[in-house]
């Protein structure tokens, strides 16, 4: 080793140590552990932890009836298949929901970018197009659950195609996640008002909180509906696709 | 020499943070009962909690009356009897012991301890507590509803708590379900605030190793719920399903009466392991901040400093992690696989590693102290012997061999009730008489806490340590009565009354320290700002109480940590951790 690089590893006055000793100095230090993260940022990310646990204890207990049960588990590639005239095609509504949603994260990246440019017209417009897509993709899964229920006659306590457990599985997870994307939704129409409003350049007080509001909650906002759209990728890849 | 005691900096960085802006309430309305400030939020929660803990205790006088005079009471019977051990367990576990720890002192504390104006989210901390009243609510409305509340066990394992014949399956069950459900829903959004105050809301100077320890407890255990509820959560959902629209998710095929049950093929297992996954790091939610409060607690009222602090912080953190990964030695008579009995007996084992580290550290803060007898510090005491006896009893029945014929036995009773019930109950009044001056302004009245200490100490003593023997000889636990049983000897029956008696005892005594919180209020001492001359900066309050805001104008800034307790070559006894370093008056006439 060089010896210009074996004093660049000595601390000098006012820098980190080398070594744990310094990671730990850092992440210890003073006011905050992570600067420049907003609160509401740090909370969202921390919320998100926790609701990933949720949401992996609904995957888990999942795998876990499918292993229980004694009845063959029905093909989700035939369940979800749509025929337009001619013969049904696999998964395809899931997958168009999928595209959907994916497609609605890439207009919360743009949202969040023009949010820190104070852009507020596009910003809200973009909001706005994202909160489409989610009522878009809410729409299908109810046109999905209306098809299955009526025409399929699958039940959250049975079904004809096979194990009882997959009708409650089915409700019961994507029910959840859709009630998640359907918060989501109110929520990017509720801050695009707000952007539109430009109650974060004025920093008008939030009716309940009485706190003043910033483009950081485009943000906070955004981080939360990317979660909502990866946790969509677990439950297709566990659910729909096995 | 001092200077490594004072662990003291002279340059304090400049505030990174701008002045939080407050939301000033005007009306008695939003300053006493809508209120979004953290330390009123917390004595709603604590008054909630220990009003239900309350009714927590009368539910084991009835179960106790039971247990020591059979055939006595005509309003008892099998059914009531199972609904109060139920309604006690979950009461105790959940709504008293969680919601005083977190949203009680961790409201009141977590702010002022690491020099914070409120929490970070005042409007979503006053939603936690109203969140929680609800949950509170929707389980008392249980004991009203037809059928009772439900009298599945505490654990509520699945097929028995939602069939027919479970007393309470008709509406106490849902209502349980329900309520713990909004109860989680109401703890995330306190506990995202406590976290997110820790993280990102201390002081100039506040490094996150010079927090106080009560502070590290409260923090790692709002963690531990952050992740372990979600558990909870899920297998609420899923057994709320299970009961209100026939699915399978935790029902297997039954036949009951001689008839096939419409329900099939689903795993009762499965909700054993989420049960656990939460029901382990939920002991250590209520044991974590216990044990920040009494190193806290005892370093003040010895005047000396913790021993091993960075040790003590580390064990903290150890204990949170593993706490996740022991979960399964509750089943060991599940009929799971012997191997995972064998990984989950080791990892239980080392869990007791980093406790035990935490015991000798307590001791060794104790050994040569300048030890104050207070109220606060005998509560500490007896906790640290109480935890030692749970702890240990806790490694017989780690082990798989042992936990067998234990199982189900008093034995298990009498230890959780140890490590988990009165310990951290001993820990709840250690606090209350330490804080509470500076909640109030006024000291609680020594002697009738000298006479709450010893009933309660030698009490519990009294109605646990015989129970372990119980168990040995092999009386079960739930049981409605034993009657008439081979194995078991009329001793049993004598012991069992003498239990009975200390239980109605100790608690009545209890109503000794609500009288005294009540009365202390009007006519109690007056305490001063510091009336331990203690060092963390809840003590260094303008006002007592402290007002709107915490710190008046300036926010504190922390020079040192929490510990500078008899510091050779400083005058004081004791050095608060936002007395600058020039203002520390040094006996050797220097600077």
């Amino acid at each position: 080793m060089a010896p210009s690089e074996s004093d660049a590893s000595v601390a000098q006055p006012g820098e980190l140590a080398p070594g744990l000793a310094g990671v730990a100095a850092d992440w210890g230090s003073d006011q905050r552990t992570f600067k420049n993260v907003p609160w509401g940022k740090a909370m969202m990310w921390i919320f998100l932890l926790s609701d990933t646990f949720i949401f992996s204890s609904f995957l888990i207990g999942y795998l876990t009836v499918r292993n229980s049960t004694k009845v063959p588990w029905p093909h989700a590639s035939e369940v979800f298949a749509l025929s337009f005239g001619g013969d049904p095609i696999p998964l395809i509504l899931i997958a168009i929901m999928t595209f959907i949603l994916i497609t609605s994260s890439g207009t919360m990246v743009l949202a969040v970018n023009y949010g820190y440019r104070k852009d507020k017209n596009k910003t809200a417009l973009l909001l706005i197009i994202t909160a489409l897509f989610g009522a878009s993709f809410v729409g299908m899964q109810a046109f999905e659950w209306t098809k299955l229920i009526v025409e399929e006659g699958v039940r959250p306590w049975g079904n004809p195609m096979g194990a009882a457990q997959f009708g409650s599985v089915f409700f019961m997870i994507t029910g959840f996640h859709g009630f998640h994307v359907s918060v989501g939704v109110l929520f990017l129409v509720l801050v695009a008002r707000k952007v539109w409003r430009g109650d974060y350049d004025t920093e008008k007080r939030g009716f309940f909180t009485s706190r003043k509001g910033s483009y950081e909650i485009v943000e906070t906002m955004g981080l939360y509906w990317h979660f909502v759209d990866l946790v969509w990728v677990f439950i297709f890849a566990f659910f729909y696709l096995w | 020499m001092s200077e490594g005691l004072l662990d003291e900096t002279q340059v304090i960085p400049p505030a990174e943070l701008e002045e939080v802006d407050l939301y000033h309430a005007h009306s008695f309305w939003t300053k006493y009962v809508f209120s979004q400030d953290a330390k009123i939020i917390a004595i709603q929660y604590s008054g909630t909690a220990i009003t239900i803990g309350l009714v927590g205790l009368v539910l084991s006088w009835l179960m106790r009356l039971q247990l020591g005079f059979p055939d006595t009471f005509s309003f008892i019977d099998a059914d009531t009897y199972y609904q109060h051990v139920t309604m006690h367990g979950m009461i105790m576990v959940i709504y008293l012991l969680t919601a005083l720890f977190l949203g009680g002192f961790g409201n009141y504390l977590i702010p002022l301890m690491v020099g914070a104006r409120d929490m970070v989210f005042p409007y979503m901390n006053m939603l936690s507590y109203w969140v929680y009243l609800l949950a509170v609510l929707i389980l008392t409305a249980s004991f009203f509803v037809p059928g009772g509340p439900t009298g599945a066990g505490w654990t509520l394992y699945p097929p028995q708590a939602i069939l027919e014949g479970t007393p309470g399956v008709e509406w106490g069950i849902i209502l349980m379900l329900v309520s713990l459900v909004v109860f989680i829903i109401g703890f995330t959004m306190g506990g995202l605030n406590y976290v997110v105050t820790v993280l990102q809301s201390r002081s100039r100077g506040m490094t996150l190793m010079r927090m106080p320890l009560t502070v590290w407890g409260i923090f790692t255990a709002t963690i531990l719920a952050l992740l372990a509820f979600p558990a909870l959560f899920v297998a609420g959902v899923m057994m709320l399903l299970d009961r209100l629209i026939g699915t399978s998710f935790f029902m297997p095929e039954i036949i009951q009466g001689g008839e096939l049950l419409s329900t099939t093929n689903g795993s009762p297992l499965l909700f054993q392991h989420l049960f656990w996954f939460f029901g382990h790091p939920e002991v250590y939610i209520v044991a974590l901040p216990a044990f920040g409060v009494v190193s806290d607690i005892i370093s003040v009222h010895a005047r000396k400093n913790i021993f091993g602090y960075r040790m003590m912080v580390w064990a903290i953190v150890a204990i949170g992690g593993l706490s996740f990964v022991v979960w399964a030695h509750h089943m060991y008579v599940s009929g799971m696989n012997p191997y995972f009995g064998f990984f989950f007996a080791t990892t239980t084992l080392i869990i007791a590693v980093p406790t035990a580290l935490k015991m000798y550290n307590w001791v060794l803060t104790l050994w040569k102290g300048n030890i104050q007898l207070t109220i606060p510090m005998l509560f500490c005491v007896a906790f640290i012997l109480t935890f030692l006896n749970g702890g240990i009893t806790g490694l017989f029945l780690g082990n798989v061999a042992v936990d067998i014929p234990l199982s189900d036995t008093l034995f298990v009773v009498a230890h959780f009730h140890m490590v988990m019930g009165i310990a951290p109950v001993l820990v709840i009044f250690a606090a209350v008489y330490h804080w509470f001056p500076k909640m109030s302004g006024r000291m609680l009245n020594e002697g009738w806490g000298q006479f709450h200490f010893w009933i309660t100490f030698i009490g519990s003593y009294l109605i646990y340590f015989p129970m372990h023997y119980l168990g040995f000889v092999g009386v079960p636990r739930r049981y409605f009565e034993i009657g008439e049983t081979s194995f078991i000897p009329p001793s049993a029956t004598t012991l069992n009354e003498f239990i009975t008696i200390v239980v109605l005892i100790v608690g009545v005594a209890q109503i000794v320290f609500i009288i005294n919180i009540i009365a202390s209020i009007w006519t109690g001492k007056p305490a001063g700002d510091n009336p331990w001359n203690a060092t963390t900066l809840e003590w260094q309050t303008a006002t007592t109480p402290p007002g709107h805001g915490n710190f008046g104008d300036e926010l504190p800034v922390t020079y040192r940590w929490a510990y500078a307790y008899s510091v050779p070559g400083v005058e004081d006894d004791f050095v608060p951790q936002n007395l600058a370093p020039g203002d520390v008056k040094r006996s050797d006439g220097g600077q």
